[in-house]
């Protein structure tokens, strides 16, 4: 008997060790994020502190975003022309590139590129000022590092994130109307006035807002989490570095599905 | 960098995220014609309304003077009642008649509204008597395919 136990128990043993550790790891994820929001007082109070991040998360990600907006959106009204122009709506050009700009790739393109360029630098930053020991340094000296240093880039983070993603679709429309209007020759007034007729404020605009939100909250989370747990030491900062830019992509692709079903669905079902 | 030149920074990053969300709204989105106008409602009873959805445009003339507020069921009559919302500013005589109507080949469907020519207006949750159900594809197709049929066999019959 003992022989057969012996032999099927590690497989089984490891499986349990992999189930329980992430299962703690999300735990402390979470009351780490807890903790975060209870002692966000000093990141409100003391704007400037946030303000600091909002230039390095929001800012410095312009250049990307804006650029990357304009290609995906010259992009969708090049592909988009050549599609609608066999059934003869090439006028619904406008409808198309707006409203997978502003429900769907705006948000979502935006999350990633934001998760890619500001989420990681976050996640380095804590996981050196960690592995430098400024962290320890600063709790000697009664400074509560998550209020003091993790705080700030939440919020930075989080109220950067909805105005990236309104940029990348702005710019998105933009660049689908200089190709559509201006490159193909698609009639100006209907490219605007059938966009206008389709797209709803409330139920594409205002959820696209909330999405970029959503993501913006998942992402600073993961990256603040991410830099505040990593080991430190240089392996242990490059590889949580690495596992933000991983988890927050699948995370906002996993969010994304489950708003869109929620968002597009159930209220107005066609 | 010292701190008041990120202030600028992030000021001007604000102030075009907030210019980006506004013409977002504004240019592609329709808050502009997005009225809190009052409005009165009407019912109308349709024996079928195809694929009329809610917030469907209500035209009269080409103009939209109102939106489709409620799509509902009546079990004793076992047809379908839509409630409309229509804009104070037009007002409709009482026999108005309520036609669902498609804009273009396979576009979405709309009512159209056409006036009668009674002196009394309508009133808040006042029902339309005088209505035309939606055009199905199908129904019209067997029809004309009925017709081919009995055409070909009355001209058999005639020689």
């Amino acid at each position: 008997m003992k022989p057969y136990a012996e032999r099927f128990a590690p497989p089984f043993r490891q499986l349990g060790q992999l189930v329980t550790s992430r299962v703690r790891r999300l735990g402390y994820a979470a009351r780490f994020f807890a903790y975060m929001l209870v002692h966000s007082g000093t990141a409100l109070r003391r704007f400037h502190l946030t303000i600091r991040e909002i230039y390095f998360a929001g800012v410095l990600s312009l250049i990307i975003i804006l650029v990357s907006g304009l290609f995906v959106g010259m992009v969708l009204g090049l592909q988009g022309y050549e599609t609608l122009q066999r059934y003869w709506a090439s006028e619904s050009l406008g409808v198309l590139v707006a409203l997978s700009l502003v429900r769907e790739l705006g948000p979502v393109i935006a999350g990633l590129l934001f998760a890619s360029r500001a989420g990681s630098a976050i996640t380095a930053e804590i996981g050196l000022m960690k592995a430098t020991e400024q962290i320890s340094a600063m709790e000697m000296m009664a400074v509560d590092p998550v209020a003091r240093v993790v705080a700030p880039r939440f919020w930075g983070g989080v109220i950067s994130m909805p105005l990236l993603a309104a940029l990348f679709s702005g710019m998105g429309i933009f660049g689908g109307y200089l190709v559509g209007v201006q490159l193909i020759g698609v009639d100006e007034g209907a490219f605007w006035s059938q966009m206008q007729a389709a797209v709803d404020v409330r139920s594409d605009i205002q959820n696209g807002v909330i999405k970029s939100f959503v993501f913006g909250v998942a992402v600073s989370w993961i990256a603040v989490f991410e830099g505040f747990d990593a080991p430190p030491t240089a392996e242990g900062v490059s590889r949580a570095t690495t596992r933000t830019v991983v988890t927050s992509s699948l995370a906002i692709l996993a969010l994304d599905f489950v708003l869109t079903a929620l968002m597009f669905t159930g209220g107005n079902a066609s | 960098m010292n701190r008041s030149s990120i202030d600028l920074w992030v000021g001007i990053f604000v102030a075009i995220g907030l210019v980006a969300l506004l013409f977002l709204a504004m240019k592609v989105g329709n808050l502009a014609s997005f009225s809190t106008a009052q409005t009165y409602r009407i019912q109308a009873k349709f024996a079928n309304i195809g694929g009329l959805k809610v917030r469907a445009p209500i035209k009269s003339a080409g103009v939209v003077v109102g939106r489709v507020a409620e799509v509902g069921f009546d079990n004793e009559s076992y047809e379908a009642i839509v409630t409309m919302n229509i804009d104070s500013r037009y007002q409709f005589p009482r026999d108005t008649a309520a036609k669902i109507l498609t804009s273009g080949l396979l576009g979405e469907q709309y009512i159209g509204l056409e006036a009668g020519g009674d002196g009394m207006m309508l009133k808040n949750s006042d029902r339309l008597r005088l209505t035309q159900s939606a055009v199905v594809l199908e129904n019209l197709i067997s029809q004309f395919l009925f017709n081919k049929a009995q055409e070909s066999k009355d001209n058999k019959d005639a020689k």
